[in-house]
């Protein structure tokens, strides 16, 4: 019966998709005034697909193995949180939140934009409804949740185990509303582009937007890595892996975009670049969601997946991009020339820079995730691109990034000189003098990683003097900068001084190193609702005398017969003690390893920093210089 | 003889160019040196030299071949037409059992020795890896 209700509130959105379209085109061009009809019309829509979206998360909680999605992703003994969650933790249920999305933006957009022009609302919506029904028919066509099954099996297949995770379980709609929220900027810049709207009101209105998205992408990524790095038990949080990466490439452009819009506000220069990231933002979210779809990428967290889907989505993105470079190429009019060349020292060009470094490092991410794919076709070899090619053409580039990202907010619009920067100097001797200190004492390159951590400390001192001195005047920036310095300082330090044990070890085992007496006390069993639990118990004695007792999991679940390891992760403000243990099919041995991360506390807690900074900004109500 | 505008554009175009001529040139070096390529033990079979570069290999991991003491593993990766000998030190994946697929990185010692450094994890217990599907399906 949901699934019946599910299914037709879809077609029934679809119809409406056509409806708003047939309205907004009369209202286009016929009255002044905006039909409120319209508003009535999307909020139906939303309204559609939110009950389609419901009867979903009622089947899976009603566990109704007569359709298929459930079947195949649930099952009875799954707790009640994961059954919901189990909606959008699979292919067919994350596209229908990703289509709950579009219809709440735009119609959130439509109620925000009332001040602005009547065309430029009604045409952002129709490029939005074509991003709709496009979507709209993918889901019917190629991904209907709401198949049925007969006869009714009477046990679903369960959900993968990995995903039964709390972090998880939020992480695909936070990183949706990040990648969806990009459709809004899309849309609005198209619509203002061939209407040649294009203002500094605009550009106003439309950094909400990028804010929104922003942040969402922001937690969502950071979610993401959390899981990744309590769940997969590898101890990491990024491993440059192509699904990580396509999240990070509309970020990373986000990120440029929301710099240069701010020169749009100020100066209304930089239009077409405006244009230009809008449009490729939302084309890398899009060209996220294909290839995690396709199966064309090779990842470790690749799920088994369908290619039809992925080249439905090509083609429809293959539209969209063609569709938007036309509007670009025909409509796009650049005014103001005069206001175009900058002095070379003002904040313009700081922010140009940032722009370029952003567009380098996306670069760089975009040619490691998909040359795999373009030489695998043109000759068949198959390759991957691992951590030290990144690593390698990331890391030098941070350095004169963050002594950018230091310097630049201090410039002055138009053109700034040196004036009572004396400070700037006295701050890059400190740094450098305290980088060389804790360098010089770990026996590790002292040149690159001196320059790196001076760098970092530069950028942190600079944005932490300015906490004291401005206060809250331009407090958002000041933290977003100061949290990027932070999560670079944690990041280096991490890595830097992290140590790890891989050892087997077979029960009443110890593992003897200088610095670390490992003993594998005992396993005990558990049965818990859906899983067996065996729990080692291990007594780590470190070199100063402590002694550390660590529980490591090992959890077998019954549907999908999965075993999957849970890390016992000890976290204080320094320093996280990992430790997974893994048994090997018959084998007497325990696979072990036991590692300690400092400041993983600090990665997170500097990027959740980094996204309040962009809070604060969206309701701050008016931006300060 | 030229006006400042148009020396300063001059020299930014020059800039950018340069920019970018850099950028692509240590992109393309970068790609070079650290793509890894993927093999099947058949594949490794036929080669002249042994590469002393980072390769992966993939296949199934063969039945009663997992052989584990304190610090490595030891197993069969087959295409059930040729076979390699792996020999690990480090973290297994949950997914790795004998019998289904895995991916294997490292060096190669000689064509029936594989140094692994690292083992992929898979989050599906349905899913290959689309290389070593590809490979099985090559037989």
């Amino acid at each position: 019966m949901a699934s019946l209700i599910g299914f037709y509130s879809l077609i029934f959105g679809l119809c409406v998709s056509f409806l708003i379209i047939l309205f907004s085109i009369k209202n286009f061009r016929n009255s002044n005034i905006f039909d409120n009809k319209i508003i009535s019309l999307t909020f139906l829509q939303f309204f559609l697909v939110i009950v389609s979206f419901l009867s979903l998360i009622l089947s899976f909680v009603k566990s109704d193995f007569s359709n298929q999605t459930v079947f195949n992703h649930s099952h009875t003994t799954k707790p009640l949180f994961y059954k919901v969650s189990g909606t959008w933790g699979n292919h067919e249920g994350s596209l229908l939140l990703w289509l709950l999305v579009l219809t709440l933006f735009i119609f959130i957009f439509l109620l925000k934009s009332k001040e602005h022009n009547k065309q430029y609302r009604i045409l952002t919506l129709l490029f939005q409804q074509i991003i709709i029904i496009g979507f709209f028919i993918f889901v019917i066509k190629t991904s209907n949740p709401f198949n049925y099954i007969f006869p009714v099996p009477n046990e679903g297949l369960g959900l993968n185990p990995i995903l039964q995770d709390p972090a998880l379980a939020i992480h695909p709609p936070i990183l949706y509303l990040g990648y969806v929220g990009t459709s809004i900027i899309f849309s609005s810049t198209l619509a203002a582009t061939s209407l040649n709207y294009i203002s500094k009101e605009w550009a106003k209105h439309i950094k909400q937007w990028i804010l929104i998205s922003w942040i969402f992408l922001t937690l969502g990524i950071l979610l993401g890595s959390i899981w990744a790095y309590y769940e997969l038990g590898w101890g990491g949080f990024w491993f440059w892996d192509p699904v990580e990466n396509i999240s990070l490439m509309p970020w990373l452009a986000l990120t440029s975009l929301l710099h240069c819009i701010l020169v749009l506000e100020k100066r209304l220069a930089l239009t077409s670049w405006v244009v230009v990231l809008s449009i490729s933002t939302f084309t890398l979210s899009m060209c996220g969601t294909f290839l995690v779809r396709s199966g064309i990428l090779n990842s470790v967290h690749t799920f088994a997946n369908d290619p039809e889907r992925g080249l439905f989505i090509l083609i429809f993105l293959f539209c969209l991009i063609f569709l938007s470079l036309f509007i670009f190429f025909f409509f796009h009019k650049t005014k103001n020339k005069d206001s175009n060349s900058f002095f070379w020292f003002s904040k313009e060009t700081s922010i140009l820079i940032n722009n370029w470094f952003m567009i380098y490092f996306l670069t760089v991410v975009l040619i490691g995730t998909t040359y795999p794919i373009f030489l695998e076709v043109i000759s068949s070899k198959k390759i991957s691109v691992g951590p030290p090619f990144y690593n390698k053409l990331i890391i030098p580039f941070l350095i004169p990034f963050l002594f950018a990202m230091a310097i630049g907010p201090k410039l002055s619009w138009i053109k700034s000189d040196l004036k009572n920067k004396s400070y700037l100097i006295l701050f890059l001797i400190i740094s450098l003098l305290l980088s060389a200190i804790i360098i010089k004492s770990f026996n590790i390159n002292f040149l690159i990683n001196t320059i790196l951590v001076t760098s970092a400390f530069y950028l942190f001192f600079i944005t932490l003097r300015d906490f004291f001195i401005k206060g809250f005047k331009n407090l958002a920036q000041n933290l977003t900068h100061f949290g990027f310095s932070l999560l670079i300082l944690s990041i280096l330090f991490n890595n830097i001084f992290s140590t790890e044990i891989i050892t087997n070890l077979k029960i009443g085992e110890t593992f003897e190193t200088d610095k670390y007496k490992i003993n594998f006390e005992s396993i005990e069993q558990k049965e818990e609702q859906n899983f067996k639990a065996i729990i080692g118990k291990f007594n780590i004695k470190n070199f100063d005398g402590n002694i550390e007792i660590m529980k490591p999991e090992l959890r077998i679940y019954n549907q999908p017969n999965i075993v999957t390891s849970e890390a016992d992760i000890k976290t204080n403000l320094l320093v996280d003690k990992f430790m997974t243990m893994n048994l090997v099919q018959n084998q007497d041995y325990f696979n072990i390893r036991y590692q300690i991360k400092p400041f993983m506390l600090w990665i997170w807690f500097s990027v959740t920093l980094i996204s309040f900074g962009g809070l604060i900004s969206l309701f701050k109500k008016k931006y300060e210089a | 003889m030229y006006g400042r505008k148009v020396k300063l554009r001059f020299f930014f175009i020059i800039l950018i160019l340069l920019t970018l001529i850099l950028s692509t040139f240590l992109i393309l070096k970068s790609l070079e040196e650290n793509v890894v390529y993927f093999q099947s033990p058949t594949e490794i079979k036929a080669l002249y030299e042994i590469d002393k570069k980072k390769i992966r290999i993939g296949g199934m991991v063969k039945v009663n071949s997992i052989s584990m003491a304190a610090k490595e593993i030891k197993f069969i990766i087959t295409d059930f037409k040729n076979e390699i000998n792996v020999t690990y030190s480090g973290v297994v994946p949950n997914l790795f059992t004998e019998g289904k697929g895995v991916v294997a990185e490292g060096y190669l010692k000689d064509k029936n020795f594989f140094l692994a450094t690292k083992i992929l994890a898979k989050h599906d217990e349905n899913y290959m890896p689309p290389e070593v599907k590809a490979a099985l399906e090559e037989k």
